[in-house]
């Protein structure tokens, strides 16, 4: 196709050595190129895919002095239940027996957002300071990691217990832990939901 | 009047060039490349901030679909060799040679070990069908997902869990998933969902 040679037929034979083009077309390569291209590219996967890495407790019994409790002004709990409708209360049940105010809200940017972020406002100010501070000062993406996770597990951090009910959906709970990253929340945990919280929202839902 | 003269031009185009772009494009896409395994079921992954890229060796795919059927794959042909021979041996099986290099190719299966041999001795194309996708039994009469999980971490001790779940999967499946992981210790897991930004202002 590039190059044609065309023979005279009728002339006269040249005698000696013939003197052929060294040019090579290069059509059919460029194709078998562009073939082997189109396959790669249809068979790869260029996007490595995004985890989320979460810890769960061990299921092994701790001794009861050495479990972790939980403040009551500092807990929040969260419960997923149909529909990705989202409920809270803060605190635990009272001592004298009231139930605690359960909410209920959703995952829009005003749902359950906007309730963590007021509830964690001192660490995400300050979360927020370090970012600048690491733009201004030009800081190593690692020394940021260690200081904002040393913010993070600050005392004041509230706590935030995710039960799910049978009704939730997996979207629901990465969405939760999503938002928990969103608002800068250290202290979190997937607990079983109980008949109390069950009670809670079949009282509130009437 | 003089004629004009139009000057012939050849059409031939010099292909050298484009053949150099072909095959520069062709070796990027070949030293990028990592080729996409094929999964036992096509899963929706919810979507989530986190941009923490998953590790390309030593993982154990749990794939969980929205009926809460669970299919279970690991990395490298050894390993899943390996892994073969182990469920044989716990369950008192034995898989010829051709079932074992066919099991190594396989990504993720959901099939339970009992149907193992024959789903093995199928041929690919009937393998891949729907039909096939039973899942592996996670309930806790017969916990056969317990035994591969133990079995794949004793083969490698470095494995780590990805779990692939649909985002309409319900909570109770994916809980059966989690505690039985629980009961074998296994407290870190990478959950995989696609990216989505982050919201503005955080």
């Amino acid at each position: 196709m590039a190059e044609l040679n065309v023979q005279d037929k009728g002339g006269k034979k040249k005698k000696g050595t013939k003197k052929m083009s060294t040019r090579v077309d290069l059509t059919p390569m460029v194709d078998l190129g562009f073939l082997l291209i189109t396959f790669f590219m249809l068979t790869t996967s260029m996007i490595k895919p995004q985890t989320m890495e979460i810890s769960m407790p061990s299921k092994d019994n701790v001794p009861e002095a050495e479990q972790t409790k939980i403040k009551a002004s500092k807990a929040i709990t969260i419960l997923l239940g149909k529909d990705d409708i989202v409920y809270y209360y803060f605190g635990m049940k009272e001592e004298d027996g009231t139930d605690p105010q359960l909410i209920k809200t959703d995952f829009s940017p005003k749902g359950i957002r906007d309730i963590l972020l007021q509830r964690n406002a001192e660490i995400v100010n300050k979360i927020a300071e370090l970012k600048k501070e690491k733009i201004d000062t030009k800081m190593q993406d690692t020394t940021y990691k260690r200081k904002a996770s040393e913010i993070r597990a600050l005392k004041t951090s509230p706590i935030v217990l995710i039960k799910a009910t049978d009704d939730a959906s997996y979207k629901n709970l990465v969405d939760i832990l999503d938002e928990m990253q969103i608002c800068n929340i250290g202290k979190y945990a997937i607990v079983d939901i109980n008949e109390y919280d069950l009670s809670l929202i079949k009282k509130l839902n009437g | 009047m003089p004629k004009v003269k139009v000057t012939r031009k050849s059409t031939t185009v010099d292909m050298t060039a484009m053949c150099d772009v072909a095959f520069l494009l062709l070796t990027f896409f070949i030293l990028t490349s990592n080729f996409t395994v094929k999964e036992a079921i096509q899963v929706n992954t919810p979507s989530s901030i986190s941009e923490i890229k998953i590790p390309e060796t030593n993982i154990m795919n749990i794939l969980v679909d929205p009926d809460g059927k669970v299919f279970f794959g690991i990395d490298k042909a050894e390993n899943r060799i390996a892994l073969l021979d182990e469920i044989a041996a716990e369950n008192k099986l034995t898989f010829t040679e051709k079932e074992k290099y066919t099991f190594s190719l396989i990504g993720t299966f959901g099939v339970p070990i009992e149907k193992l041999k024959a789903f093995l001795n199928l041929p690919p194309e009937v393998r891949d069908m729907k039909e096939n996708a039973l899942g592996i039994p996670c309930d806790s009469l017969d916990n056969q997902f317990k035994s591969w999980v133990r079995l794949s971490r004793k083969i490698n001790p470095e494995i780590r869990i990805a779990i692939k779940a649909d985002q309409r999967t319900p909570y109770p499946k994916i809980k059966t998933v989690l505690n039985t992981l629980q009961d074998l210790r296994e407290n870190r897991y990478n959950l995989i969902t696609s990216l989505e930004e982050l919201p503005k202002g955080l």
